[in-house]
């Protein structure tokens, strides 16, 4: 399967080392944005180049490899990066997040609670959480440095001035082990509770920023958020129409042009296993036929 | 220099210079400046464009290091600090709590897009408010204070008009109800009938909260309505200092004369 030019997981062994590095210093100090020196991959920026080197890191011949965007396994990004470390890593590939053991995601956290020895390795387009409230990244690293961070709550008192709520939905606010404040990578804030003492350990890679954090597992992740108007998770108000699951994030999907819509689940996983456990959602009266990817 | 202004010993000055200087290579843009700042006390600094103003209130609100001297500042647990051994935090905390300071230019010292509220509520949050509906009220009280009308709270000061701003950065230092305000001419480019509207809320206001005040100025209408005490610069040196109508009245120095006697008669 390898292709001999390539070295495993196609990043050379001192690039590994070099990540590696990061991501010890990353997890030393959870939230911390450790720089590292990102490596040019074979796709643009924006597709996650910093999840895959920090994947291309980590991943050992033994490993069980999950990729998702927005909680589905069958989207280009999702596709094309599980068939890059197909090709170049010869791993086994899997959609089920319970048997994975390195999950890369784009964007969501997986429905099924991940247990120890999991990895999440997030795509971060903007790891600054502070960045479009000052635009200078020296001011911004003193911030992190002084735990100044009332900023971050100018943001969210605009969001109730203007809105009368906390309008932000997604890339929402965390503060990592009491310490920093940490941007999770454009997850919806609906994922923000599972990132709290969470068993897996989870790493967020940022390719054009030349960012890596990372939060340990059980460590304490809290969603910002004013004493009177308290952090709230936010999912449509419907049960998804393929599986009937009340509790799944969902996508809300246009059918036709008369303002028709469907909801159903983002983790298509999680749908999928509800199907195949008999559980049915309005349209979906015929049994799932479909196998399962991988 | 420094003198008591007939204040009884045991009261304590709240910032002290002594011997400050800074030196931009060969250029000695302040030399030997001393004197001490009680609370509640005005002191105005002026002089001509390129004598030394604004680097020393950059010296003074420890923005710059000194090239030599020192300057000590009363904390509020009444020990004087030398400012130079502050840390970073301290000195940070220091500037976003106990002091303000007012740029000529409001958008300086204002984030423009982000609502007056929010620009005012800044300050309460990074000491660590956390209630929304107290942050907004206190917003809107300062607001009122400084004439802003209270519907416009949700605007961004970038739709403010010049006076405006500059009234919203008074209130957004003052949130934290500091003991010292530093003011780099405070009423630098607004027209003239703004200029007293605004002198008239800043003496109010400094009255009223019993602020220090080191006003940088070069209009001497600004030194007579606001300070108590004068310091005339010129070419980085303290040429004559004073109270503020002893020195306009009465100027000693040829070159203060000059100053006094070219403001235009009404």
């Amino acid at each position: 399967m390898n292709a001999p030019a390539y070295n495993f997981a196609y990043l050379d062994e001192q690039t590994k080392r070099m990540i590696r590095r990061a991501i010890l210093k990353a997890i030393a100090i959870p939230g911390y944005q450790v720089p590292f020196a990102s490596r040019e991959m074979p796709m643009p920026y924006g597709w996650g180049t910093g999840g895959v080197q920090v994947t291309a890191a980590i991943l050992g011949p033994d490993d069980l490899l999950k990729v998702i965007d927005q909680g589905s396994d069958d989207t280009t990004n999702a596709i094309s990066i599980r068939r890059f470390f197909e090709k170049t890593a010869g791993v086994a590939t899997t959609t089920s997040t319970t048997d994975a053991t390195v999950i890369q995601t784009r964007h969501r956290i997986p429905e099924a609670t991940l247990h120890a020895g999991q990895v999440l390795v997030y795509q971060v387009p903007i790891p600054e959480p502070l960045r479009f409230l000052e635009p200078r990244e020296t001011e911004t690293r003193r911030m992190h440095a002084l735990a100044e961070y009332g900023l971050m709550h100018v943001k969210l008192y605009e969001d109730i001035a203007h809105f009368g709520h906390i309008a932000t939905a997604y890339a929402y606010p965390v503060k990592v082990n009491d310490r920093y404040v940490m941007d999770p990578s454009p997850t919806p804030k609906y994922d923000n509770p599972k990132m709290d003492n969470c068993a897996a350990l989870q790493l967020f890679g940022a390719g054009r920023e030349k960012r890596i954090y990372a939060v340990p597992p059980y460590t304490k992740v809290v969603s910002l958020d004013f004493e009177d108007h308290p952090f709230s998770r936010y999912r449509f108000d419907a049960p998804c129409a393929l599986c009937g699951s009340e509790d799944s994030y969902l996508d809300e999907i246009v059918i036709d042009d008369r303002g028709g819509r469907m909801f159903v689940c983002s983790d298509t996983d999680h749908c999928e296993s509800r199907q195949a456990q008999g559980h049915r959602g309005i349209q979906n009266a015929a049994p799932h036929k479909e196998a399962p990817h991988g | 220099m420094a003198e008591t202004n007939g204040m009884s010993a045991h009261d304590q000055p709240l910032l002290a210079a002594e011997g400050l200087s800074k030196n931009f290579g060969r250029l000695a843009a302040c030399r030997d400046v001393s004197f001490t700042l009680y609370p509640g006390e005005v002191l105005a600094v002026v002089g001509e464009s390129g004598s030394g103003k604004s680097t020393l209130l950059q010296l003074l609100s420890a923005q710059l290091a000194p090239s030599g001297g020192r300057v000590s500042y009363c904390m509020r647990d009444g020990v004087m600090r030398n400012l130079a051994t502050l840390g970073e935090a301290e000195r940070r905390f220091l500037f976003r709590t106990d002091w303000g300071y007012v740029h000529q230019d409001p958008a300086q010292g204002l984030r423009m897009a982000v609502s007056a509220g929010a620009n005012v509520g800044e300050r309460l949050m990074a000491v660590g408010w956390n209630h929304y509906g107290r942050i907004r009220n206190t917003a809107s009280n300062w607001l009122e204070r400084v004439e802003i009308d209270t519907a416009r709270i949700d605007d961004a000061p970038r739709t403010y008009s010049g006076g405006m701003r500059q009234r919203l950065q008074i209130a957004r230092n003052l949130v934290t109800e500091p003991r010292l305000v530093f003011m780099d001419e405070p009423t630098g480019g607004l027209d003239v009938s703004v200029q007293a509207r605004l002198l008239d809320l800043v003496r109010g206001l400094v009255t009223e909260l019993g602020l220090a005040a080191i006003v940088v100025t070069h209009d001497l209408a600004v030194a007579r309505l606001l300070s108590h005490r004068v310091m005339v610069m010129k070419s980085g040196r303290v040429i004559e200092s004073g109270l503020t109508d002893q020195v306009l009245d009465d100027p000693r120095e040829p070159y203060t004369q000059l100053l006094v006697s070219s403001i235009l008669p009404p």
